[in-house]
């Protein structure tokens, strides 16, 4: 504990990683995409809710359906929805370059680099392929 | 010197205090989620917009309706998961402890009401 406890300053290897502060940090793409994963993730779920409510409203009633489905079809539900379909793409290729990363593979930094615009690309490129087939 | 070994010294110390089983289910999960997200986005995205006999048609036939609850249970237990860990790296004591609790609680209230709409729908 003693050993733990002394380490903070020095930038030994007992020392605790330090987060990088905010002030002085330099963003770059492995961290804008490993960003965007957390903020996708957590952000789609507003879709989520929208879906499932308009689902319930769907096995209610006329009413209730009618209620549910002017909101979900209005401009709010088309940014939520188009806003979600692309958090749900994003996150998507980023799960797939976590898979490749947790094999081992693509971890050196011109290659992560790479894979986080195709990340970003790519999203956006199925968001429009999405709309496109489904409307 | 040093008479611990780095992963003595490693050990315990990161936000969580464990992650290997949680690791491996959110591998489990991705990969469920990597086959069945596609498809159901597409029958999701077709179904809005339709009128309410087109969309209790759609999700009362057995691919929707079973991909429809797959996702929703995989995808909450994923969420749960997923946002757990974001939790225990930005919030400490009783904070982290009640966010930890309203997500996996939100996670159970969303899978728990898109299966009820699913079965009243599809039974």
């Amino acid at each position: 504990m003693a050993d733990a406890k002394r380490a903070m300053p020095a930038a030994g290897s007992g020392a605790r990683p330090l987060s990088p502060h905010l002030q002085v940090y330099r963003i770059q793409m492995t961290s804008v995409s490993s960003i965007l994963t957390r903020i996708t993730g957590s952000a789609m779920m507003v879709g989520v809710i929208l879906g499932v409510w308009w689902l319930l409203a769907a096995a209610t009633s006329d009413a209730y359906f009618a209620f549910a489905d002017r909101v979900a079809t209005s401009w709010f539900g088309d940014l939520v929805f188009t806003g979600s379909l692309w958090a749900v793409w994003y996150h998507y290729l980023a799960g797939l370059r976590h898979l490749y990363f947790d094999a081992g593979r693509g971890l050196d930094i011109p290659t992560a680099e790479k894979l986080g615009w195709v990340c970003i690309i790519g999203s956006v490129v199925l968001t429009v392929i999405t709309i496109l087939l489904v409307q | 010197m040093r008479y611990l070994t780095p992963r003595k010294r490693a050990e315990g110390r990161g936000a969580a205090h464990h992650g290997a089983d949680h690791h491996w289910a959110m591998t489990v999960s991705s990969v469920g989620l990597a086959f069945l997200v596609p498809l159901w986005i597409y029958i999701f995205g077709s179904a809005l917009g339709g009128t309410r006999e087109a969309v209790l048609e759609t999700f009362a036939r057995p691919l929707p309706a079973i991909l429809t609850a797959l996702v929703l249970v995989v995808g909450m237990r994923h969420f749960a998961m997923g946002a757990t860990t974001m939790i225990e790296d930005y919030a400490r004591g009783t904070n982290r402890k009640l966010l930890i609790i309203f997500v996996i609680a939100l996670s159970w209230v969303i899978a728990a009401t898109g299966l009820f709409a699913l079965a009243r729908m599809a039974l």
